[in-house]
C-alpha cells in the first residue's frame, strides 16, 4: 500500500516535470530578424524561447543553492540559507510571544466564563483582521521593519491559538474537574494536572494552525518590509525577472512550512490520549 | 401512621433499637417495645445526617422545579446503604450534596459532627463513568489521589500505598497501562481504588457497576463487600439494580419519581450479615424484600403521594420497613424465619420505626 502509493507518487512526479518540459520547449525560431535587433530584444523573443525556465535550468539552481546556501555577497545577494534563517527567525520569535500571550489569556478565558463574555468581542473584531493590514501602525509605533514583521507573525498566530487554548480549557470533561475537586486539588494543581493535559491536545492543535498561518505570512510581510528574509528573496528575484530563483523560493518555501507543520504534528500526537 | 399497602407489610407500631456499631456483625436490631420518643435520642449514630435538605432550580416559566424538598436522612459509621428509584427523581442530586459536588438550595448534611463546605477528602466518590484520567497510567491515576491526600508523603511512599489498593481491587501486573487499555471493569476497580486509596471516612458510588456486564458486575460486587466490610467503610450507593441492593446494603433507601420527590421507606435489610452470592436469593426472607422493592418501583414510587394522602407521613422520620418472606411461603417462614430466631428478632411483619429523635 505504501509502496504502491509512494510509486503513484512518483509517477505524478514525473508526469509533471515531463508535461513542464514539453510546454516551455515549444515555439521554434520566431520571424528572422536583424542579429543586432535579436540581441536586443533577447533570446526570447528573436527564438521563441520561453521565459519560463525548464525543470533542468531549476535543478541546476537548486543545486547551486545547495552547494552554497550561506554566501552573503552584499545586501542584495545573500545566499538562500541565510534568507530562510532569518524569516524562520522573525518566525520563531513572534509565534513564541504568541504562544507566551495566547495560552495563558486561553486559560483565563477558558476557565472563567466572566471573562470568556468580556473579552469575546474584542477577539471577535480583531480575529477576522489582515495581519498585513497592522503593518502601517507596525511601522509607524515600532519604527523597526524587522520588528514590525515580527510583531506581525505575533498578531497572526495570537488567534487560533488563544480560541483553541479557550475552547480546550473551557471543554474539560466535567468528571475530570469533580475528581480534582474531591481530591481538594487547588487551582494551580488542576491547571497543570487536569486542564492543561486534557486540553493539550486542542491547544497543540491551535498551534499548529498558527504556525502555518505564520508561514504563510511572513513571505507577504517581508516582502513588504524588504532588506532580508525569504519574501525579500523571492521579490527581489522577481526584479531580477530571475523566475529560476523565484520558482526554487516557492520550493523551499513549501518545503519548510512542511517541516513546521510535521513537528507540531509530532508533537500533538505525543500528548494525544487515548480515551 | 400508614394504614394503605399491601397486608404483609402492615406496620407494627413497635419501634426497634439498632445497635450504634454496625460494624460489630452481631448488631442487629433489638425490638424496644415502648420506647419512649425522648429515648430515641440515642438510637442512631448519627454519622451522616442529611438535614432538611432541599433542590430547586429555577423554572423556565418562572417560579422554580423542585427536586426534593425537605429531605432527612442520617446514616450510622459503617453502614452501607443503597437508595433506588427510578431515573430522574434526584438520587445523583442527594449523592452529589453528599459529595459536596453541588450544594444544596436549602438544608444541611452533618458528616462526622461537622456541616460539609464542599468536596472533602472524608468522602471518596466512585463516578458511574469511572472518570479516569485517560493521560494517566493506572499507577497514576491512583497515585494522583494519594499525592492529593498527602501532599508531601515521598514518592517511594505513596506509590507503596497506591500500590497496595492497586493489589487489594486485583489489579496487580497492570500498574503501568492506561485506561484505554482496560476493559469495563478494570476501569472501575481502578476507580474504586482510587477512592479507596485516601482512606476515606465515608465512599459515595454513583451507579458503579451499572455499565458493566453481568458477570463482571458480580465479581465486583463481591470485591466491593469485602473490602466495605474489612475496612469498615460507610457507603452510600446508588444503584437501579435491586439484587445489587439486596445483596449489598444494610437499608435500601427508596425514592419516590420526581419531580418533587421523596424518601417514600427505608427498608432494613433482613437478610445476615454475613451472606453469600451464591446462595443469598435462596434466603427465605430474600423475595419478601425483592417483592416489596420491586412493588415500590412498579407502582407505589409514582402514586406514593396518594398513598400518604391523609396518612401522618413525616419527612423526618421517614417509615422504616422490614419485609417479611414473599407472600407464598409467608406462614411457614415469617412464623419460623431462621434469621429472626438466630438474631432474636421479634417476629415482625414488618417494623416501622422512629428513625430519629
Amino acid at each position: 500500500m505504501i509502496w504502491r502509493a509512494a510509486l503513484l507518487s512518483l509517477l505524478l512526479f514525473g508526469l509533471f516535470i515531463a508535461v513542464w518540459h514539453l510546454a516551455i520547449t515549444g515555439g521554434g525560431p520566431a520571424a528572422t530578424m536583424d542579429p543586432e535587433y535579436a540581441k536586443l530584444v533577447g533570446a526570447t523573443a528573436s527564438q521563441g524561447k520561453s521565459a519560463m525556465p525548464g525543470p533542468a535550468d531549476v535543478a541546476f539552481k537548486i543545486w547551486q543553492h545547495l552547494k552554497e546556501p550561506f554566501y552573503d555577497r552584499g545586501s542584495n545577494d545573500k545566499g538562500i540559507g541565510i534568507q530562510l534563517a532569518y524569516s524562520i527567525a522573525r518566525v520563531m520569535t513572534g509565534y513564541l510571544i504568541a504562544v507566551a500571550v495566547a495560552i495563558p489569556i486561553g486559560f483565563l478565558i477558558g476557565m472563567s466564563p466572566l471573562m470568556s463574555r468580556a473579552l469575546d468581542p474584542f477577539i471577535q473584531v480583531l480575529k477576522p483582521i489582515s495581519p498585513l493590514a497592522w503593518m502601517p501602525l507596525a511601522l509607524y509605533t515600532i519604527k523597526d521593519s524587522s520588528l514590525s514583521s515580527i510583531f506581525v507573525i505575533f498578531i497572526c498566530s495570537l488567534w487560533p491559538m488563544l480560541i483553541n487554548t479557550a475552547f480546550g480549557v473551557a471543554a474539560v470533561r466535567k468528571e475530570w474537574l469533580n475528581v480534582a475537586r474531591t481530591l481538594e486539588v487547588g487551582t494551580f494543581r488542576r491547571a497543570f494536572t487536569i486542564i492543561l493535559p486534557a486540553a493539550a491536545p486542542t491547544i497543540l492543535t491551535g498551534m499548529r494552525i498558527s504556525i502555518g498561518i505564520a508561514w504563510l505570512v511572513i513571505v507577504a510581510a517581508e516582502m513588504l518590509v524588504g532588506g532580508t528574509g525569504i519574501g525579500y528573496f523571492v521579490w527581489n528575484e522577481w526584479n531580477n525577472l530571475s523566475i529560476t530563483n523565484v520558482i526554487t523560493a516557492i520550493l523551499v518555501i513549501g518545503l519548510v512550512g512542511m517541516v513546521l507543520d510535521q513537528i507540531l504534528a509530532r508533537a500533538t500526537r505525543l500528548v494525544t490520549f487515548p480515551e | 401512621m400508614r394504614n394503605s399497602g399491601k397486608p404483609e407489610l402492615r406496620c407494627n407500631p413497635a419501634f426497634f433499637h439498632k445497635e450504634m456499631d454496625a460494624r460489630s456483625t452481631s448488631a442487629s436490631t433489638r425490638v424496644c417495645d415502648a420506647l419512649a420518643p425522648g429515648h430515641d435520642q440515642r438510637m442512631t449514630d448519627k454519622f451522616i445526617s442529611i438535614e432538611a435538605v432541599s433542590k430547586k432550580f429555577p423554572a423556565p416559566g418562572g417560579g422554580a422545579t423542585i427536586v426534593f424538598e425537605d429531605l432527612w436522612l442520617s446514616m450510622a459509621r459503617g453502614e452501607f446503604v443503597c437508595i433506588i428509584g427510578h431515573s430522574g427523581c434526584g438520587k445523583t442530586t442527594v449523592l452529589n450534596i453528599l459529595a459536596g459536588l453541588e450544594p444544596p438550595s436549602d438544608g444541611t448534611v452533618i458528616v462526622d459532627k461537622h456541616a460539609i463546605e464542599g468536596p472533602s477528602l472524608d468522602r471518596a466518590v466512585i463516578f458511574q463513568s469511572h472518570a479516569l484520567l485517560p493521560w494517566l497510567t493506572v499507577m497514576g491515576n491512583v497515585a494522583y489521589a494519594v499525592a492529593s491526600k498527602w501532599r508531601s508523603m515521598r514518592r517511594n511512599n505513596l506509590h507503596r500505598q497506591a500500590q497496595k489498593f492497586i493489589d487489594l481491587v486485583g489489579l496487580t501486573g497492570a500498574e503501568h497501562k492506561r485506561p484505554a487499555e482496560l476493559s469495563g471493569g478494570m476501569k472501575q476497580r481502578v476507580g474504586i481504588a482510587r477512592a479507596l486509596s485516601i482512606e476515606p471516612k465515608i465512599m459515595l458510588m454513583d451507579e458503579p457497576f451499572s455499565a458493566l456486564d453481568a458477570l463482571t458486575r458480580g465479581t465486583l460486587q463481591d470485591e466491593v463487600r469485602r473490602i466495605c466490610l474489612e475496612t469498615g467503610q460507610t457507603v452510600f450507593m446508588i444503584t437501579h439494580d435491586v439484587d445489587e441492593a439486596i445483596y449489598l446494603a444494610d437499608r435500601v433507601v427508596l425514592m419516590t419519581n420526581g419531580p418533587n420527590a421523596v424518601l417514600a421507606e427505608i427498608v432494613e435489610n433482613p437478610l445476615p450479615k454475613e451472606r453469600q452470592r451464591n446462595d443469598v436469593h435462596r434466603h427465605p426472607l430474600y423475595y419478601g424484600v425483592r417483592n416489596h422493592i420491586i412493588d415500590f418501583l412498579v407502582s407505589r414510587s409514582k402514586n406514593f403521594a396518594e398513598e400518604m394522602k391523609g396518612a401522618s407521613y413525616d419527612r423526618r422520620h421517614v417509615p422504616v420497613v422490614r419485609p417479611a418472606a414473599a407472600p407464598s411461603a409467608a406462614n411457614s417462614a415469617s412464623a419460623h424465619s431462621p434469621f429472626a430466631e438466630r438474631d432474636g428478632v421479634r417476629e415482625l411483619q414488618s417494623v416501622r420505626r422512629r428513625a430519629e429523635g
